[in-house]
């Protein structure tokens, strides 16, 4: 049986990585996941982990020790924010591209300039290329559940794919909230003991791992990588829900709120989607037909199944807190509107970029954003594409 | 499989871009690089071995301590042994067609 206990959203992925026990965590230290690294480097200290824990000079370092010691063979685990996770940028692509199981908890961060400790999603969407799957915690028990779901997920033989388990910095990371943290045996026995696949460290089978890989190769070896995002939008899926088969939580790709019904329509993530929640709630007791869209899983993409669950509003909103300069809108927006342009959805959709470096963003800023659709549902028009929420002008 | 052959599709070819064959790069043929090739003259050839230490892509073959081959195969025609022969014994010519020195 699991146990209540108030913890913030640092301690939390903390004791997670405290019960997976992983082979190898090389991490570097920076705000606002300082305090993982450090409460992680206590448990080695202490000994109740078995962790091997590389201090290292950089993140890009970091990465490197992480992407070797998964090609090694063993169970690697790491955390960053913001400018550590842009050094690990070019290490990144190529943990994906071996297929290597990382798992990395980014504590969502502003990028600089200028410099900035506060959440926004400016860091991770910036990586949104790079291969790695992505899940977004709205509160602390998501993190500690998203972060023992991603080893799962990634581990899979048929995936074989790092994650991302990514939380609001400061909003989620230094709050204090009860979660159930599980037992550390139940924990263990879920996720499994780790299988490597083709370690380097097999020296009966050796071979040859990132070699130059030029135009007679590299884009079969590109579309094979490409073959595994179905398979790890499955596997997010199955492990969801063998989670909630074992811990009584379901996790899915996205999370939905009074969309079967939904006139307008929300799309947001992270703690953001919280708050959100309660917006919904208000404006249905108004007999305002108002839904949300929380996404959870960013990368493998779930564009048809947002198409899908959008599918009835008359207007939608995709709310990103990140801004994706000299394109016009937000990151998250841009995707969705081409899923739901292929998908044949014609439902008029805008895009409010909010919350950057921290911004407060208040139940009345989301309201305001419900009050815009009415508008847009009833007149059937968006006067402008892209806005910027609770800017002062 | 020792070697991916050149049609092999991406099915075929392990996961991670790896290759589970140890030590098959010298059958990679990369002939096709070069835009100019070395030609070396046997007769005024010391047997100093420098060309041998200098080539980059191990390209000089080397027997009983004697150059005895240029390898068309890996040869990238970047010149480091004409440049360092003291005898000026080899030339770099134009073009990447390189025929295959007779093995004395
Ligand atoms: S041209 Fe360069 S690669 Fe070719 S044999 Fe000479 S040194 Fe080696
Ligand atoms: S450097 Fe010139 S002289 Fe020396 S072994 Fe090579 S070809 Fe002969």
């Amino acid at each position: 049986m699991g146990q209540l206990q108030p913890l913030e959203g640092n301690l939390a992925v903390a004791e997670a990585m405290r019960q997976i026990n992983p082979d190898v965590v090389a991490a570097y230290p920076i705000t606002p996941s300082t305090e993982i690294v450090q409460t992680f480097a206590n448990f080695v200290a202490d000994g109740e982990v078995d962790t091997n824990y590389v201090a290292v000079e950089s993140e890009h370092s970091a990465m490197s020790a992480c992407t070797a010691a998964a090609a090694a063979g063993g169970r690697v685990m790491n955390v960053t924010s913001a400018n550590g996770l842009a050094l690990m940028w070019e290490i990144l692509y190529i943990t994906a591209s071996f297929r290597q199981p990382v798992i990395l908890t980014v504590v969502n961060r502003a990028l600089s300039g200028n410099i900035n400790i506060h959440c926004d999603h400016s860091d991770t969407m910036g990586t949104r290329d790079a291969g790695w799957i992505q899940l977004y915690s709205e509160n602390v028990q998501e993190c500690y559940d998203n972060l023992i779901q991603a080893v799962a997920i990634g581990e899979r033989m048929d995936v074989r794919l790092p994650v991302m388990s990514c939380l609001d910095g400061f909003l989620v990371s230094h709050s204090y909230e009860m979660l159930e943290v599980e037992d550390d045996e139940a924990v263990r026995e879920w996720i499994g003991p780790y299988k490597p696949n083709e370690p380097l460290l097999d020296v009966e089978n050796p071979y040859t791992m990132g070699p130059i890989d030029l135009y007679d190769y590299y884009i079969e070896h590109k579309y094979s990588q490409w073959q595994a995002y179905p398979a790890a939008k499955q596997a997010v899926i199955e492990e969801g829900k063998r989670f909630g088969e074992t811990f009584g939580r379901e996790y899915g790709l996205m999370e939905t709120l009074g969309l079967d019904d939904a006139d307008i329509a929300v799309v947001a993530m992270s703690s953001a989607a919280g708050t959100a929640k309660d917006v919904v709630d208000k404006l249905r007791d108004e007999g305002v037909k108002a839904g949300l869209l929380k996404l959870r899983c960013f990368r493998p993409f779930p564009g048809e199944e947002i198409a899908a669950a959008l599918a009835g509003c008359k207007a939608v909103c995709v709310m990103d807190r990140a801004a994706s300069f000299g394109a016009g809108s937000g990151p998250l927006f841009h995707e969705i509107a081409a899923a739901m342009y292929t998908g044949g959805q014609t439902v008029p959709i805008n895009n409010v970029i909010y919350g950057l470096g921290g911004r407060t963003v208040k139940p009345a800023d989301i309201e305001s954003v419900y009050r815009g659709l009415m508008e847009i549902a009833d007149t059937g028009k968006v006067e402008q594409v892209c806005t910027w929420l609770s800017v002062r002008e | 499989m020792r070697v991916y052959p050149p049609d092999a599709k991406w099915h075929e070819m392990a996961d991670g871009g790896v290759i589970p064959q140890a030590g098959n790069a010298e059958e990679y043929d990369v002939s096709g690089w070069r835009s100019a090739h070395p030609v070396r003259d046997d007769e005024c050839c010391i047997q100093c071995l420098f060309c041998w230490i200098y080539c980059p892509d191990n390209s000089v073959l080397v027997k009983d301590q004697k150059v005895v081959a240029l390898d068309p195969k890996h040869c990238k025609g970047c010149g480091i042994c004409a440049q360092v022969c003291p005898k000026d014994c080899i030339t770099m010519q134009p073009g990447g067609d390189m025929p295959e020195e007779e093995d004395k």
